[in-house]
Protein backbone atom coordinates (compact mmCIF):
# COMPACT_ATOMS: atom_id res chain seq x y z
CA UNK A 1 0.00 0.00 0.00
CA UNK A 2 1.03 3.48 -0.50
CA UNK A 3 1.93 5.11 2.80
CA UNK A 4 -0.42 7.74 1.94
CA UNK A 5 -3.13 5.14 1.55
CA UNK A 6 -2.29 3.86 4.82
CA UNK A 7 -2.07 7.12 6.34
CA UNK A 8 -5.37 8.18 5.71
CA UNK A 9 -7.05 4.88 6.96
CA UNK A 10 -5.68 4.82 9.67
CA UNK A 11 -6.62 8.26 10.62
CA UNK A 12 -10.16 7.70 9.24
CA UNK A 13 -10.36 4.25 11.87
CA UNK A 14 -8.83 6.94 14.61
CA UNK A 15 -10.98 9.85 13.93
CA UNK A 16 -14.34 7.62 13.96
CA UNK A 17 -13.07 6.44 17.54
CA UNK A 18 -11.88 9.80 18.93
CA UNK A 19 -13.87 13.13 17.84
CA UNK A 20 -11.14 14.77 19.22
CA UNK A 21 -8.59 14.80 15.54
CA UNK A 22 -9.01 17.68 13.53
CA UNK A 23 -6.70 17.52 10.18
CA UNK A 24 -5.52 20.33 8.41
CA UNK A 25 -3.85 20.45 5.28
CA UNK A 26 -2.31 23.52 3.21
CA UNK A 27 -3.26 23.00 -0.34
CA UNK A 28 -0.85 19.33 -0.16
CA UNK A 29 -4.15 17.10 0.73
CA UNK A 30 -4.64 15.13 -2.89
CA UNK A 31 -0.61 14.49 -3.28
CA UNK A 32 -0.75 13.59 0.85
CA UNK A 33 -4.17 11.49 0.40
CA UNK A 34 -5.52 12.96 3.14
CA UNK A 35 -8.11 14.35 0.78
CA UNK A 36 -10.12 11.17 1.08
CA UNK A 37 -10.96 12.19 4.81
CA UNK A 38 -12.91 15.35 4.22
CA UNK A 39 -16.20 13.50 2.92
CA UNK A 40 -16.84 11.26 6.32
CA UNK A 41 -15.33 13.78 8.16
CA UNK A 42 -16.77 17.32 7.41
CA UNK A 43 -16.34 19.22 10.36
CA UNK A 44 -12.86 17.77 11.41
CA UNK A 45 -10.70 18.45 8.39
CA UNK A 46 -9.82 22.34 6.73
CA UNK A 47 -7.78 23.08 4.35
CA UNK A 48 -5.61 26.60 5.16
CA UNK A 49 -4.73 26.98 1.90
CA UNK A 50 -0.64 27.59 1.09
CA UNK A 51 -0.52 28.98 4.24
CA UNK A 52 2.13 26.55 6.61
CA UNK A 53 2.76 28.77 8.57
CA UNK A 54 -0.74 30.21 9.58
CA UNK A 55 -1.38 26.31 10.06
CA UNK A 56 0.88 25.31 12.31
CA UNK A 57 -0.09 28.27 14.94
CA UNK A 58 -4.32 27.41 14.28
CA UNK A 59 -3.26 24.12 15.18
CA UNK A 60 -1.76 25.39 18.23
CA UNK A 61 -4.48 27.28 19.01
CA UNK A 62 -7.11 24.12 18.41
CA UNK A 63 -5.07 22.03 20.62
CA UNK A 64 -5.77 24.85 23.70
CA UNK A 65 -9.17 23.94 22.83
CA UNK A 66 -8.70 20.42 23.44
CA UNK A 67 -8.23 18.87 19.93
CA UNK A 68 -5.54 16.95 18.63
CA UNK A 69 -4.88 18.73 15.66
CA UNK A 70 -2.77 17.08 12.30
CA UNK A 71 -1.23 19.27 9.95
CA UNK A 72 0.22 17.41 7.00
CA UNK A 73 2.47 18.92 4.25
CA UNK A 74 5.86 17.98 2.60
CA UNK A 75 8.78 17.84 4.82
CA UNK A 76 10.89 21.10 4.10
CA UNK A 77 7.01 22.85 4.78
CA UNK A 78 6.36 21.32 7.83
CA UNK A 79 9.79 22.07 9.70
CA UNK A 80 12.15 24.71 8.08
CA UNK A 81 9.98 26.72 6.74
CA UNK A 82 7.83 26.91 9.66
CA UNK A 83 10.60 26.04 12.07
CA UNK A 84 9.63 29.21 14.42
CA UNK A 85 5.60 28.54 14.43
CA UNK A 86 6.54 25.49 15.94
CA UNK A 87 9.04 26.12 18.37
CA UNK A 88 6.93 28.78 20.07
CA UNK A 89 3.55 28.14 19.20
CA UNK A 90 3.66 24.13 19.27
CA UNK A 91 6.68 23.45 21.62
CA UNK A 92 7.12 26.38 24.05
CA UNK A 93 3.66 26.42 24.29
CA UNK A 94 3.61 23.19 25.52
CA UNK A 95 0.55 21.99 22.74
CA UNK A 96 -0.31 18.45 21.34
CA UNK A 97 -0.07 18.52 17.67
CA UNK A 98 1.54 16.20 15.32
CA UNK A 99 3.25 17.23 12.14
CA UNK A 100 3.44 14.99 9.19
CA UNK A 101 6.08 15.60 6.97
CA UNK A 102 5.90 13.47 4.36
CA UNK A 103 8.68 12.60 0.87
CA UNK A 104 11.49 13.19 3.38
CA UNK A 105 15.05 13.67 1.78
CA UNK A 106 15.53 11.76 -1.39
CA UNK A 107 12.04 10.53 -1.66
CA UNK A 108 10.68 13.81 -3.13
CA UNK A 109 12.12 12.92 -6.21
CA UNK A 110 11.13 14.87 -8.86
CA UNK A 111 10.05 18.03 -6.62
CA UNK A 112 13.90 18.30 -6.79
CA UNK A 113 16.36 20.90 -4.57
CA UNK A 114 13.67 23.28 -3.24
CA UNK A 115 11.77 20.47 -2.08
CA UNK A 116 14.42 18.20 -1.32
CA UNK A 117 14.65 18.06 2.92
CA UNK A 118 18.08 16.96 4.01
CA UNK A 119 17.87 19.11 6.91
CA UNK A 120 14.41 18.71 8.67
CA UNK A 121 15.63 16.25 11.75
CA UNK A 122 18.53 18.22 12.21
CA UNK A 123 15.66 21.55 12.47
CA UNK A 124 13.47 19.74 15.00
CA UNK A 125 16.51 17.84 16.75
CA UNK A 126 17.00 21.36 18.16
CA UNK A 127 13.36 22.08 19.16
CA UNK A 128 13.42 20.62 23.36
CA UNK A 129 11.37 17.92 23.80
CA UNK A 130 10.22 17.50 20.10
CA UNK A 131 9.96 13.82 19.38
CA UNK A 132 10.97 12.96 16.09
CA UNK A 133 9.65 9.50 14.26
CA UNK A 134 11.27 8.43 10.99
CA UNK A 135 8.32 5.62 9.02
CA UNK A 136 9.99 2.76 7.65
CA UNK A 137 6.66 1.01 5.76
CA UNK A 138 3.32 1.22 5.51
CA UNK A 139 2.59 -1.37 8.07
CA UNK A 140 4.95 0.75 10.59
CA UNK A 141 3.26 3.46 9.89
CA UNK A 142 -0.35 2.16 10.45
CA UNK A 143 0.55 0.71 13.87
CA UNK A 144 2.25 3.75 15.34
CA UNK A 145 -0.07 6.25 14.47
CA UNK A 146 -2.52 5.52 17.37
CA UNK A 147 0.67 5.77 19.50
CA UNK A 148 1.68 9.22 18.04
CA UNK A 149 -1.55 10.31 18.08
CA UNK A 150 -2.22 9.14 21.78
CA UNK A 151 1.00 11.04 23.01
CA UNK A 152 0.98 13.38 25.14
CA UNK A 153 2.80 15.95 23.32
CA UNK A 154 4.08 17.21 20.23
CA UNK A 155 5.49 14.74 17.23
CA UNK A 156 6.96 15.03 14.03
CA UNK A 157 6.04 12.25 12.00
CA UNK A 158 8.63 11.86 8.78
CA UNK A 159 7.24 9.78 6.41
CA UNK A 160 7.24 9.07 2.33
CA UNK A 161 3.86 9.08 0.31
CA UNK A 162 4.52 6.46 -2.15
CA UNK A 163 4.75 2.53 -1.65
CA UNK A 164 8.38 1.44 -0.02
CA UNK A 165 9.67 -1.81 -0.17
CA UNK A 166 7.91 -3.77 2.86
CA UNK A 167 10.20 -4.56 5.80
CA UNK A 168 7.76 -5.47 8.47
CA UNK A 169 5.19 -7.84 8.26
CA UNK A 170 1.60 -8.04 10.26
CA UNK A 171 2.76 -9.32 13.28
CA UNK A 172 5.09 -6.94 14.07
CA UNK A 173 5.01 -5.21 17.32
CA UNK A 174 5.33 -1.67 16.89
CA UNK A 175 6.84 -0.04 20.06
CA UNK A 176 6.88 3.91 20.59
CA UNK A 177 9.70 5.36 21.75
CA UNK A 178 11.22 1.96 20.88
CA UNK A 179 14.07 0.89 17.85
CA UNK A 180 13.73 -2.62 16.72
CA UNK A 181 16.78 -5.08 16.46
CA UNK A 182 15.98 -6.61 13.13
CA UNK A 183 19.03 -8.84 12.45
CA UNK A 184 21.64 -9.43 15.87
CA UNK A 185 25.12 -9.94 14.45
CA UNK A 186 28.40 -9.73 16.29
CA UNK A 187 30.83 -7.87 13.74
CA UNK A 188 29.52 -4.23 13.38
CA UNK A 189 26.10 -2.42 14.20
CA UNK A 190 24.35 -0.87 11.85
CA UNK A 191 21.53 1.59 12.72
CA UNK A 192 19.08 3.23 10.15
CA UNK A 193 16.47 5.07 10.09
CA UNK A 194 13.28 5.53 7.75
CA UNK A 195 13.76 4.64 4.49
CA UNK A 196 17.04 4.04 4.74
CA UNK A 197 16.25 0.73 6.59
CA UNK A 198 15.93 -1.39 3.19
CA UNK A 199 18.44 0.07 2.17
CA UNK A 200 20.11 -1.54 4.93
CA UNK A 201 18.50 -4.89 5.32
CA UNK A 202 19.79 -5.49 1.98
CA UNK A 203 23.41 -4.32 2.57
CA UNK A 204 23.81 -6.92 5.45
CA UNK A 205 22.77 -9.66 3.46
CA UNK A 206 25.46 -8.63 1.07
CA UNK A 207 27.66 -8.34 4.09
CA UNK A 208 26.82 -11.98 5.14
CA UNK A 209 27.71 -13.45 1.95
CA UNK A 210 31.23 -11.82 2.44
CA UNK A 211 31.36 -13.44 6.13
CA UNK A 212 30.75 -9.93 8.06
CA UNK A 213 27.78 -10.46 10.77
CA UNK A 214 26.14 -6.83 10.93
CA UNK A 215 23.52 -6.38 13.69
CA UNK A 216 20.65 -4.37 12.00
CA UNK A 217 19.17 -1.61 14.11
CA UNK A 218 15.69 0.14 12.47
CA UNK A 219 15.60 3.62 15.07
CA UNK A 220 12.02 4.22 14.77
CA UNK A 221 12.63 7.16 16.86
CA UNK A 222 14.80 9.88 16.35
CA UNK A 223 14.54 11.42 19.33
CA UNK A 224 14.49 10.52 21.86
CA UNK A 225 17.21 7.41 20.74
CA UNK A 226 16.87 4.42 22.24
CA UNK A 227 19.52 4.40 24.06
CA UNK A 228 19.35 1.41 25.72
CA UNK A 229 18.98 -1.00 22.23
CA UNK A 230 22.01 1.05 20.87
CA UNK A 231 24.38 1.12 23.63
CA UNK A 232 23.45 -2.78 24.18
CA UNK A 233 24.60 -3.30 20.51
CA UNK A 234 27.37 -1.40 20.12
CA UNK A 235 29.29 -2.90 23.57
CA UNK A 236 28.65 -6.06 21.62
CA UNK A 237 30.07 -4.74 18.22
CA UNK A 238 32.35 -1.37 18.78
CA UNK A 239 31.64 -0.17 15.80
CA UNK A 240 28.86 1.88 14.14
CA UNK A 241 27.76 2.34 11.12
CA UNK A 242 24.33 4.76 10.56
CA UNK A 243 22.55 4.96 7.98
CA UNK A 244 20.15 8.27 6.73
CA UNK A 245 17.93 9.48 4.12
CA UNK A 246 19.17 12.71 5.57
CA UNK A 247 22.62 15.63 5.91
CA UNK A 248 24.33 13.37 7.87
CA UNK A 249 24.97 16.32 9.94
CA UNK A 250 22.39 17.28 12.79
CA UNK A 251 20.28 14.13 11.88
CA UNK A 252 20.54 10.26 13.31
CA UNK A 253 24.61 10.25 12.67
CA UNK A 254 24.50 12.86 14.69
CA UNK A 255 21.94 11.83 17.31
CA UNK A 256 23.81 8.34 17.81
CA UNK A 257 27.25 10.27 17.83
CA UNK A 258 26.07 12.85 20.63
CA UNK A 259 25.07 9.29 22.28
CA UNK A 260 28.46 7.48 21.96
CA UNK A 261 30.42 10.17 22.77
CA UNK A 262 28.90 10.71 26.11
CA UNK A 263 28.89 7.09 26.80
CA UNK A 264 30.58 4.48 24.98
CA UNK A 265 32.89 6.09 22.50
CA UNK A 266 33.69 3.70 19.34
CA UNK A 267 34.21 3.94 15.95
CA UNK A 268 31.34 5.15 13.86
CA UNK A 269 31.04 6.26 9.99
CA UNK A 270 27.88 7.21 8.34
CA UNK A 271 25.94 6.42 5.05
CA UNK A 272 23.85 9.60 3.93
CA UNK A 273 24.00 13.50 2.19
CA UNK A 274 27.49 14.34 2.85
CA UNK A 275 26.78 18.19 2.96
CA UNK A 276 24.87 18.34 -0.01
CA UNK A 277 21.42 19.87 -1.36
CA UNK A 278 18.85 18.16 -3.29
CA UNK A 279 18.19 17.48 -7.13
CA UNK A 280 15.92 16.40 -9.33
CA UNK A 281 16.09 12.10 -9.82
CA UNK A 282 14.46 8.99 -9.46
CA UNK A 283 14.55 7.32 -5.63
CA UNK A 284 17.52 4.85 -7.23
CA UNK A 285 19.38 7.52 -8.74
CA UNK A 286 19.31 9.58 -6.18
CA UNK A 287 20.80 6.84 -3.81
CA UNK A 288 23.35 6.09 -6.45
CA UNK A 289 24.23 9.78 -7.03
CA UNK A 290 24.14 10.82 -2.79
CA UNK A 291 26.02 7.24 -2.07
CA UNK A 292 23.80 5.71 -0.21
CA UNK A 293 23.03 2.12 -2.00
CA UNK A 294 23.36 -1.29 -0.08
CA UNK A 295 26.13 -1.67 -1.94
CA UNK A 296 27.56 1.92 -0.58
CA UNK A 297 26.16 0.92 2.98
CA UNK A 298 27.84 -2.90 2.76
CA UNK A 299 31.51 -0.92 1.42
CA UNK A 300 31.14 1.70 3.85
CA UNK A 301 30.74 -1.27 6.48
CA UNK A 302 33.65 -3.64 5.21
CA UNK A 303 35.75 -0.79 5.19
CA UNK A 304 34.91 0.32 8.92
CA UNK A 305 35.33 -3.17 10.11
CA UNK A 306 38.44 -3.77 8.54
CA UNK A 307 39.81 -0.40 10.00
CA UNK A 308 42.31 -1.99 12.52
CA UNK A 309 43.46 1.70 13.65
CA UNK B 1 -19.97 47.23 34.81
CA UNK B 2 -21.11 51.10 34.10
CA UNK B 3 -19.07 52.42 31.88
CA UNK B 4 -18.38 55.32 34.37
CA UNK B 5 -16.93 52.59 36.80
CA UNK B 6 -14.58 51.48 34.59
CA UNK B 7 -12.73 54.97 34.11
CA UNK B 8 -11.10 54.19 37.57
CA UNK B 9 -9.86 50.79 36.53
CA UNK B 10 -7.84 52.35 33.41
CA UNK B 11 -6.48 54.39 36.21
CA UNK B 12 -5.37 51.53 38.64
CA UNK B 13 -3.65 49.33 35.59
CA UNK B 14 -2.01 52.05 34.49
CA UNK B 15 -0.66 52.59 37.45
CA UNK B 16 -0.11 49.03 38.09
CA UNK B 17 1.97 49.04 34.73
CA UNK B 18 4.45 51.67 35.36
CA UNK B 19 4.93 50.39 38.68
CA UNK B 20 5.88 46.79 37.26
CA UNK B 21 8.09 47.62 35.14
CA UNK B 22 10.18 50.47 37.08
CA UNK B 23 10.23 47.54 39.74
CA UNK B 24 12.64 46.02 36.84
CA UNK B 25 14.17 49.19 35.48
CA UNK B 26 12.29 49.18 32.21
CA UNK B 27 10.20 47.10 29.73
CA UNK B 28 7.35 47.58 26.86
CA UNK B 29 5.55 50.50 28.18
CA UNK B 30 3.98 51.92 25.45
CA UNK B 31 2.49 49.09 23.36
CA UNK B 32 1.10 48.37 26.89
CA UNK B 33 -0.49 51.29 27.89
CA UNK B 34 -2.11 51.69 24.53
CA UNK B 35 -4.81 48.93 24.99
CA UNK B 36 -5.79 49.63 28.81
CA UNK B 37 -8.89 50.63 27.96
CA UNK B 38 -9.81 47.61 25.79
CA UNK B 39 -8.15 45.42 27.78
CA UNK B 40 -10.20 46.97 30.73
CA UNK B 41 -13.40 46.38 28.82
CA UNK B 42 -12.84 42.64 28.05
CA UNK B 43 -12.20 41.85 31.51
CA UNK B 44 -14.43 44.26 33.46
CA UNK B 45 -17.40 43.76 31.33
CA UNK B 46 -17.58 41.83 28.08
CA UNK B 47 -15.41 38.63 28.70
CA UNK B 48 -17.37 35.70 30.04
CA UNK B 49 -14.62 34.62 32.68
CA UNK B 50 -13.94 33.28 36.25
CA UNK B 51 -10.64 34.61 37.50
CA UNK B 52 -11.89 31.79 40.64
CA UNK B 53 -12.16 29.72 37.72
CA UNK B 54 -9.35 30.58 34.76
CA UNK B 55 -9.49 27.45 32.66
CA UNK B 56 -13.42 27.70 32.44
CA UNK B 57 -15.15 25.15 30.27
CA UNK B 58 -16.90 27.31 27.62
CA UNK B 59 -15.10 30.53 28.58
CA UNK B 60 -14.47 33.22 26.11
CA UNK B 61 -10.88 33.62 25.62
CA UNK B 62 -8.05 36.56 24.81
CA UNK B 63 -5.10 35.90 23.31
CA UNK B 64 -2.65 38.83 22.67
CA UNK B 65 -0.91 38.03 19.79
CA UNK B 66 0.87 41.39 20.41
CA UNK B 67 2.84 38.91 23.17
CA UNK B 68 5.14 42.23 24.50
CA UNK B 69 2.69 44.04 25.58
CA UNK B 70 2.76 41.33 28.65
CA UNK B 71 3.01 43.81 31.34
CA UNK B 72 -0.15 45.45 30.53
CA UNK B 73 -2.41 42.24 31.03
CA UNK B 74 -0.54 41.10 33.89
CA UNK B 75 -1.57 44.38 35.86
CA UNK B 76 -5.50 43.97 33.89
CA UNK B 77 -5.27 40.18 35.63
CA UNK B 78 -4.38 40.97 38.75
CA UNK B 79 -6.85 44.06 39.33
CA UNK B 80 -9.06 41.70 38.30
CA UNK B 81 -8.43 39.11 40.91
CA UNK B 82 -6.44 36.45 39.06
CA UNK B 83 -3.44 37.12 40.89
CA UNK B 84 -2.68 39.29 43.83
CA UNK B 85 -1.10 42.51 42.74
CA UNK B 86 2.37 41.89 44.89
CA UNK B 87 3.17 39.66 41.89
CA UNK B 88 3.65 42.24 39.82
CA UNK B 89 6.59 42.94 41.16
CA UNK B 90 8.03 40.09 40.06
CA UNK B 91 7.87 41.09 36.53
CA UNK B 92 11.09 39.33 34.50
CA UNK B 93 13.03 38.80 37.73
CA UNK B 94 14.38 35.63 37.24
CA UNK B 95 12.19 32.64 37.69
CA UNK B 96 8.70 34.79 37.68
CA UNK B 97 5.75 33.88 36.44
CA UNK B 98 5.31 36.82 34.28
CA UNK B 99 7.55 37.16 31.40
CA UNK B 100 7.96 39.99 29.15
CA UNK B 101 5.67 38.01 26.71
CA UNK B 102 2.52 36.06 27.27
CA UNK B 103 3.27 32.77 28.45
CA UNK B 104 -0.10 30.69 29.03
CA UNK B 105 2.03 28.25 30.57
CA UNK B 106 3.45 30.63 33.63
CA UNK B 107 0.39 32.98 34.25
CA UNK B 108 -2.81 32.25 35.53
CA UNK B 109 -5.77 33.45 33.02
CA UNK B 110 -3.64 33.59 29.94
CA UNK B 111 -4.60 31.78 27.03
CA UNK B 112 -1.94 31.36 24.74
CA UNK B 113 1.73 31.73 24.62
CA UNK B 114 2.67 34.71 22.37
CA UNK B 115 5.27 36.96 21.26
CA UNK B 116 6.63 36.20 17.94
CA UNK B 117 4.27 38.13 16.12
CA UNK B 118 1.78 37.00 14.04
CA UNK B 119 1.05 33.55 15.26
CA UNK B 120 -1.20 34.57 18.52
CA UNK B 121 -3.65 35.65 16.10
CA UNK B 122 -3.27 32.14 14.24
CA UNK B 123 -4.09 30.45 17.52
CA UNK B 124 -6.95 32.86 17.78
CA UNK B 125 -8.38 31.45 14.77
CA UNK B 126 -7.93 28.03 15.64
CA UNK B 127 -9.32 28.74 19.47
CA UNK B 128 -12.23 30.27 17.07
CA UNK B 129 -12.43 26.74 14.55
CA UNK B 130 -12.58 24.91 18.29
CA UNK B 131 -15.40 26.95 19.95
CA UNK B 132 -17.21 26.12 16.85
CA UNK B 133 -16.55 22.38 16.24
CA UNK B 134 -17.62 22.09 20.14
CA UNK B 135 -20.58 24.55 19.56
CA UNK B 136 -20.11 26.37 23.21
CA UNK B 137 -20.82 29.56 22.38
CA UNK B 138 -17.61 31.58 23.56
CA UNK B 139 -16.42 34.74 22.07
CA UNK B 140 -12.64 34.72 21.00
CA UNK B 141 -10.79 38.06 21.20
CA UNK B 142 -7.31 38.79 19.73
CA UNK B 143 -5.34 41.81 20.09
CA UNK B 144 -2.84 42.66 17.34
CA UNK B 145 -0.67 45.25 16.33
CA UNK B 146 -0.17 47.63 13.44
CA UNK B 147 3.86 46.88 13.83
CA UNK B 148 2.69 43.00 13.90
CA UNK B 149 0.45 43.35 10.78
CA UNK B 150 3.84 43.77 8.91
CA UNK B 151 3.70 39.67 9.42
CA UNK B 152 2.72 37.68 6.58
CA UNK B 153 0.84 35.54 8.64
CA UNK B 154 -1.51 37.88 9.85
CA UNK B 155 -2.81 38.08 6.55
CA UNK B 156 -2.72 33.92 6.08
CA UNK B 157 -4.50 33.88 8.98
CA UNK B 158 -7.70 36.85 8.40
CA UNK B 159 -8.00 34.75 5.18
CA UNK B 160 -8.84 31.74 6.62
CA UNK B 161 -10.92 33.32 9.21
CA UNK B 162 -13.24 34.68 6.67
CA UNK B 163 -13.18 31.65 4.86
CA UNK B 164 -14.08 29.69 7.73
CA UNK B 165 -16.82 32.29 8.91
CA UNK B 166 -15.73 32.37 12.44
CA UNK B 167 -18.07 35.14 12.99
CA UNK B 168 -16.97 34.46 17.00
CA UNK B 169 -13.63 35.75 16.27
CA UNK B 170 -13.22 39.63 17.50
CA UNK B 171 -10.10 40.82 16.81
CA UNK B 172 -8.95 44.47 17.92
CA UNK B 173 -5.83 46.40 15.68
CA UNK B 174 -4.03 48.19 18.14
CA UNK B 175 -3.61 51.00 15.91
CA UNK B 176 -0.95 53.11 17.47
CA UNK B 177 0.91 53.73 14.30
CA UNK B 178 3.93 53.01 15.74
CA UNK B 179 6.37 50.13 15.65
CA UNK B 180 10.32 49.54 16.65
CA UNK B 181 12.31 51.57 14.37
CA UNK B 182 9.72 54.05 13.47
CA UNK B 183 6.32 54.97 12.52
CA UNK B 184 4.45 52.13 10.92
CA UNK B 185 4.10 54.24 7.26
CA UNK B 186 7.98 54.70 7.37
CA UNK B 187 8.87 51.01 7.51
CA UNK B 188 5.93 49.57 5.38
CA UNK B 189 3.40 51.30 2.95
CA UNK B 190 0.05 50.14 5.88
CA UNK B 191 -2.23 51.00 3.20
CA UNK B 192 -6.07 51.63 4.13
CA UNK B 193 -6.88 49.92 7.19
CA UNK B 194 -10.56 50.07 7.24
CA UNK B 195 -10.45 48.70 3.58
CA UNK B 196 -8.32 46.32 4.12
CA UNK B 197 -9.88 44.41 6.79
CA UNK B 198 -12.90 45.47 4.88
CA UNK B 199 -11.81 43.85 1.96
CA UNK B 200 -10.26 40.06 4.06
CA UNK B 201 -13.24 39.56 4.51
CA UNK B 202 -14.21 41.48 7.67
CA UNK B 203 -16.60 43.09 9.75
CA UNK B 204 -14.65 46.58 10.16
CA UNK B 205 -14.85 49.12 12.59
CA UNK B 206 -13.05 51.94 13.51
CA UNK B 207 -13.40 53.81 16.87
CA UNK B 208 -11.49 55.77 19.56
CA UNK B 209 -9.42 53.09 21.07
CA UNK B 210 -9.37 55.25 24.23
CA UNK B 211 -13.43 55.77 24.64
CA UNK B 212 -14.71 52.56 26.28
CA UNK B 213 -17.67 53.95 25.16
CA UNK B 214 -17.12 53.37 21.68
CA UNK B 215 -15.25 50.29 22.27
CA UNK B 216 -18.60 48.74 24.29
CA UNK B 217 -21.05 50.40 21.10
CA UNK B 218 -18.51 48.67 18.81
CA UNK B 219 -18.72 45.53 20.88
CA UNK B 220 -22.64 45.82 21.09
CA UNK B 221 -22.83 46.45 17.14
CA UNK B 222 -20.42 42.89 17.06
CA UNK B 223 -23.74 41.07 18.55
CA UNK B 224 -26.08 42.65 16.78
CA UNK B 225 -24.19 41.76 13.72
CA UNK B 226 -24.17 38.14 15.21
CA UNK B 227 -27.46 37.91 15.85
CA UNK B 228 -28.44 39.18 12.05
CA UNK B 229 -26.94 36.09 11.10
CA UNK B 230 -24.02 37.80 9.64
CA UNK B 231 -21.26 35.04 9.18
CA UNK B 232 -17.85 37.34 8.44
CA UNK B 233 -14.98 37.60 11.44
CA UNK B 234 -15.00 40.92 13.18
CA UNK B 235 -12.10 43.74 13.25
CA UNK B 236 -12.57 46.54 15.44
CA UNK B 237 -9.90 49.19 14.98
CA UNK B 238 -8.68 50.85 17.48
CA UNK B 239 -6.91 54.34 16.80
CA UNK B 240 -4.55 54.46 19.94
CA UNK B 241 -1.57 56.59 21.12
CA UNK B 242 1.47 54.49 21.89
CA UNK B 243 2.23 55.06 25.78
CA UNK B 244 -1.00 56.79 26.71
CA UNK B 245 -2.10 57.96 29.92
CA UNK B 246 1.87 58.76 30.62
CA UNK B 247 3.32 61.91 29.61
CA UNK B 248 6.63 60.54 29.47
CA UNK B 249 5.92 57.51 27.34
CA UNK B 250 3.51 59.56 24.89
CA UNK B 251 6.88 61.75 24.55
CA UNK B 252 9.02 59.23 23.80
CA UNK B 253 6.95 58.46 20.81
CA UNK B 254 8.75 54.88 18.78
CA UNK B 255 10.95 55.02 21.51
CA UNK B 256 8.54 53.76 24.19
CA UNK B 257 8.29 50.33 22.62
CA UNK B 258 10.91 49.20 25.64
CA UNK B 259 11.92 52.01 27.31
CA UNK B 260 13.56 52.70 31.23
CA UNK B 261 10.83 53.83 34.05
CA UNK B 262 13.01 55.16 37.02
CA UNK B 263 12.22 55.64 40.14
CA UNK B 264 11.73 59.42 38.96
CA UNK B 265 9.73 58.88 36.07
CA UNK B 266 7.48 56.53 37.91
CA UNK B 267 6.55 59.01 40.69
CA UNK B 268 5.82 61.11 37.98
CA UNK B 269 3.21 59.17 36.34
CA UNK B 270 1.43 57.91 39.18
CA UNK B 271 1.31 61.63 39.96
CA UNK B 272 -0.42 62.35 36.80
CA UNK B 273 -2.28 59.66 36.99
CA UNK B 274 -3.87 60.81 40.01
CA UNK B 275 -4.61 64.29 38.43
CA UNK B 276 -6.52 63.07 35.57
Amino acid sequence: MELRQALAKTLAELMRENNKIVILDADLSKANGTDSLYKEFPNRCYNVGVSEQNMASMAAGLSTYGFTPVIVTFTPFATRRICDQIAVSIAYAKQKVVIIGTDPGITAEMNGGTHMSFEDVGVMRSIPKMVIVDIVDDVQLMKALPHIINYPSAVYVRMPRKSRPTVFDENYQYRFLKADVLKEGKDVTIIASGTMVYEAQVAAKMLAEKGIDAELISANCIKPLDEETILKSIKKTNKVLVCENHNVIGGLFSAVAELIVSKYPVKAKAVGVMDEFGQVGKYQELLEVYHMTPADIAKATMKLVNDKE
Amino acid sequence: MQILDLVPITKDIRKLIIKSIASIGSGHVGGSLSIVEVLTVLYFREMNIDPNNPKMEGRDRLIVSKGHSGPGVYATLARRGYFPEEKLYTLNKIGTDLPSHCDMNKTVGVDMTTGSLGQGFSSAVGAALGSKIKNDGATIYCIIGDGESDEGQVWEAAMFASYAKLNNLVVFLDYNKMQIDGYVKDNKHPADVIRKWDSFGFYTQYVNGHDMKAIVQALDNVKAYRQEKGDKPNMIILDTVKGKGVSFAEKALVGSHSMPVTKELMEQALKELEEV
